[in-house]
């Protein structure tokens, strides 16, 4: 059948299956596959520093946190994946939960601040961000800035502020606003929010609007203003950032991390990787980089620029317990996704 | 970009004595294999609809109620119907003005309008909104969405429409003029019935699109059936909301289509009578008309050309050399060229023999093999991607994130623009020299590909240029699918514009046009031609 073909097709066909082989080829070789939900800039940085020492290509692939979650637990133990790298907990919950973790290599857990890390070592902290309020102080003064993330519940916010509900970063923030405050109280803060905020697609666009003065203030992570500002500035100039603080569930800080599937054939190789993320140079790169999120290795330094963590009084929230599932159901029911 | 615009055009081009001559003998002696290719393509081209049901079938009542019969999706109902019912009037009304008036009328420069016309088909929609955006900042909602989808989609229509304009006889307008109509009673009552084929088409594909963009709406925070379903997707993957949202979605388009058939009607257009139609007569327009004129024609212009370029040119600008970031940008070129190659290659190849079945051997069972494709294709990315994601994922893991499972999808979304232009092609070979050939000893297939083929050229060429097209300027179904570190021009875009880094987006967005524009011209000679100009 095949020596019948008319030779155009055999040529598109030998095409095709070059293209595929080239593809399954680069997924099977020697590297290992790195399931990046980071910020792609930071993870690039980290795989640049971590090739360049041990040589051992990384290949990514890029998505959002819970997305990424949910794809690995369907793939199974067949997972192409080696290592997963979140901004936020839960997708790693999601993933652990699901029994898909091998245990993280001690070195690498006694490399991080044990504040950072679930005390089961199935996975790692890697960075960690908080929670910010932004605003527009020509709009916002400083006087009626709310003392609680609560407090944006109440009608007097109404077309006040903004977030980005898509993103895993706000969800994050909503399921740690659930192990505080519960399902009740959650979901009626959530429907008060689709009434009172408006919506936009990522925390950049977020802080993009609030420097126009489109819209007051909004919810999102610390380093947003301080990347731009790393740049032009021009998205971030007319804002400041209000920190919630004493324990409010919008001082929550969250912990972005790191893992080895169970089911990774490069296991030694994945551990490296993530030996690297969280040694020195790994933790150096966020303290030196354009990242500006927050180092959590033992010892080591955040950017000088940031208000130092100690001093955000983030909640005491137990990272291994944030349940994103929960999270989106409660926001899809509310009508926000 | 541009599949059903064409049939409105092509397939009554066709003479339906070569269609019916070649019936019966002929397919039942070497077609067999014919047919059984054509029922598989059509059996995966089915894929995606079986997903959706399944999906509600699976899912159990208590599970799908409060997810579909939910406030928010009535939101996006609204949103959505509102979008459509507000852009496709509009784009009628634009297409079919700026058709008249560069077909028709004596207005200063019409090659060239009728040109410019075309062009923004060049421009991806979400660069045209990624323009709009950096622009002027604080658009959005449903006055962005219709402002944007007008600019992006009108050409569309227009072109159909054109093509259709300039093959109309003359004599029936002269006729009712005689008979006392005023030029406004005339166009109204004679010629625009006569577009009502091209205008359906033209809106179907308009409203196709409309349902199924992304990056659009995404960048201008309009929400719709499809930026929420992906909005699901970025939380759950393919959880239950993200697939019974495109349940809904999928409902919508086969509604759509249902209507715009209805639309279609059964009226005649063909002329009668023998001899060729008159030359048309050019409509002088008075000073204050032309005036008015070309004021549309240039404020459309300004819109849908000069907003992009100019954005572009100064994204380009305040970046310099620094955001030509090549160790980036080439792979990312790279990528694009190989899947679109890779995808207009198997597409069309994939559309020969459903091509070859409707010209030499139609009937009932080709014409519901064509009917799965057009099905298929006219559902959303997002929907066929989260199919081939699911269905990959379970039962095909050898393929599940490889470039054969982007190709099929790209096959299903975008078969009928192959086909459309297949089919005009081997319609123009005649089964005599097939039938040839086959007494002089070769066995079908060769037949096929040293006569039928060859002659049917030029048509597959052009419908391999709409699926690489297509294939260039695809988003969501990319996004979904692509193996791992993958990055095309799209999705590179994409992932900066999700950063608002629009400086290193620009590249990106000036190298799909540059690799659309070619295309775009293709299309604008191809659209003259049908009408034998």
């Amino acid at each position: 059948m095949i020596s019948r073909l008319p030779s155009f097709l055999k040529k598109a066909l030998l095409a095709t299956a070059l293209v595929s082989a080239g593809h399954v080829y680069a997924a099977d070789s020697v590297g290992i596959v790195v399931y990046n939900a980071q910020h792609e800039g930071l993870t690039k940085a980290w795989v640049e520093g971590f090739t360049q020492e041990t040589g051992i290509p990384v290949t990514l692939r890029n998505g959002d946190d819970t997305e990424m979650g949910n794809q690995i637990v369907q793939e199974g133990a067949a997972s192409p994946a080696d290592v997963f790298l979140t901004e936020n907990s839960p997708a790693m919950v999601l993933v652990d939960n699901a029994g898909l973790f091998a245990p993280v290599d001690k070195t690498t857990l006694e490399q991080v601040d044990s504040a950072y890390r679930p005390a089961h070592g199935k996975w790692v902290g890697i960075a960690a961000r908080s929670t910010v309020f932004v605003y527009n102080p020509s709009k916002l003064p400083e006087t009626q800035l709310p003392k609680s993330i609560m407090d944006l519940a109440a009608p007097a916010w109404k077309g006040r502020w903004a977030a980005s509900p898509g993103g895993a970063d706000f969800q994050a923030i909503v399921a740690a606003i659930l192990e505080q405050k519960g399902e009740a109280a959650t979901l009626e803060w959530l429907k008060a929010m689709k009434t009172n905020f408006t919506a936009y697609r990522g925390n950049s666009s977020v802080l993009k609007a609030v420097n126009a003065g489109q819209i007051d203030s909004g919810v999102i992570y610390h380093y947003y203003s301080l990347v731009d500002q790393s740049k032009t500035g021009e998205n971030s100039q007319n804002t400041a950032l209000h920190y919630f603080k004493h324990k409010d569930p919008g001082a929550f800080v969250s912990i972005s991390g790191g893992g080895v599937l169970a089911s990774s054939q490069h296991k030694e190789q994945a551990q490296a990787f993530l030996k690297y993320v969280t040694g020195k140079e790994g933790q150096d790169t966020l303290k030196n980089g354009t990242s500006f999120e927050y180092a959590v290795g033992k010892n080591a330094q955040s950017n000088p620029k940031l208000v130092p963590l100690q001093q955000l009084d983030a909640p005491t929230v137990d990272a291994s317990k944030l349940d994103s599932k929960k999270a989106v159901e409660l926001m899809t029911q509310a009508g926000l996704l | 970009m541009l599949p059903e615009t064409l049939p409105v055009g092509i397939a009554e081009a066709i003479p339906t004595h070569l269609r019916r001559r070649s019936r019966g003998r002929f397919a039942s002696r070497g077609g067999a294999w014919v047919v059984g290719l054509s029922v598989l393509v059509s059996l995966l081209a089915l894929l995606p609809i079986a997903f959706v049901v399944g999906v509600y079938l699976q899912t159990g009542w208590s599970t799908l109620v409060p997810l579909v019969f939910r406030p928010r999706v009535g939101e996006l109902l609204v949103n959505t119907v509102l979008l459509v019912v507000i852009t496709i009037p509009l784009c009628i009304a634009l297409g079919v003005a700026l058709a008249w008036l560069t077909e028709r009328t004596n207005l200063p420069g019409r090659r060239w309008w009728s040109l410019l016309a075309t062009a923004p088909l060049a421009v991806p929609a979400f660069v045209h909104s990624y323009a709009w955006v950096s622009l002027v900042p604080p658009i959005h909602g449903l006055f962005a969405g219709v402002l944007v989808s007008v600019i992006a989609y009108f050409p569309f229509l227009y072109l159909p429409v054109a093509a259709t304009l300039r093959r109309l006889d003359p004599a029936i307008e002269d006729v009712s003029e005689s008979l006392g109509l005023k030029p406004w009673a005339v166009f109204f009552r004679v010629v625009l019935p006569q577009l009502r084929l091209a205008i359906c088409g033209g809106a179907l594909l308009v409203g196709l699109h409309l349902l199924a963009e992304y990056g659009l709406y995404a960048m201008i925070r309009f929400d719709t059936f499809t930026t929420a379903i992906f909005d699901q997707f970025k939380s759950t993957f393919n959880g239950p909301a993200a697939n019974l949202l495109a349940g809904v979605l999928a409902l919508c388009c086969l509604a759509m289509l249902t209507a715009e058939s209805a639309a279609r009607g059964n009226a005649r257009y063909a002329r009668v009578g023998s001899g060729s139609a008159r030359e048309q007569r050019v409509v002088q327009l008075s000073a204050p008309l032309k005036a008015l004129a070309l004021f549309l024609q240039i404020i459309t212009c300004v819109l849908a050309l000069g907003v992009p370029l100019f954005t572009l040119g100064k994204w380009l600008m305040a970046g310099g050399t620094q955001v030509w970031d090549l160790p980036e940008l080439l792979p990312a070129l790279e990528q694009t060229l190989l899947l679109g190659v890779a995808g207009a290659a198997l597409t069309t190849c994939a559309a020969i023999p459903i091509a070859w079945l409707s010209i030499r051997s139609p009937g009932r069972l080709q014409r519901l093999l064509e009917g799965c494709n057009y099905i298929t294709s006219s559902l959303p990315g997002i929907v066929v991607a989260l199919a081939l994601v699911t269905a990959t994922i379970h039962f095909a893991r050898p393929i599940y994130q490889t470039t054969i499972t982007v190709l099929l999808a790209y096959l299903l979304m975008f078969l009928p623009r192959a086909l459309v232009s297949l089919r005009a092609g081997i319609a123009q070979a005649p089964v005599e020299l097939e039938n040839m050939a086959r007494s002089l000893g070769r066995s079908p297939a060769r037949a096929l590909w040293l006569i039928t083929l060859r002659l049917a050229a030029p048509g597959a060429a052009a419908g391999a240029a709409l699926v690489f097209l297509a294939i260039t300027n695809e988003l969501t179904a990319t996004l979904l699918l692509a193996p791992n570190g993958t990055r095309t021009l799209a999705t590179g875009f994409w992932a900066m514009t999700s950063e608002i880094d629009y400086a290193a987006a620009a590249p990106y967005a000036l190298l799909m046009i540059v690799l659309s524009l070619p295309l775009t011209g293709l299309l604008y000679h191809q659209s003259k031609k049908t009408a034998g100009r």
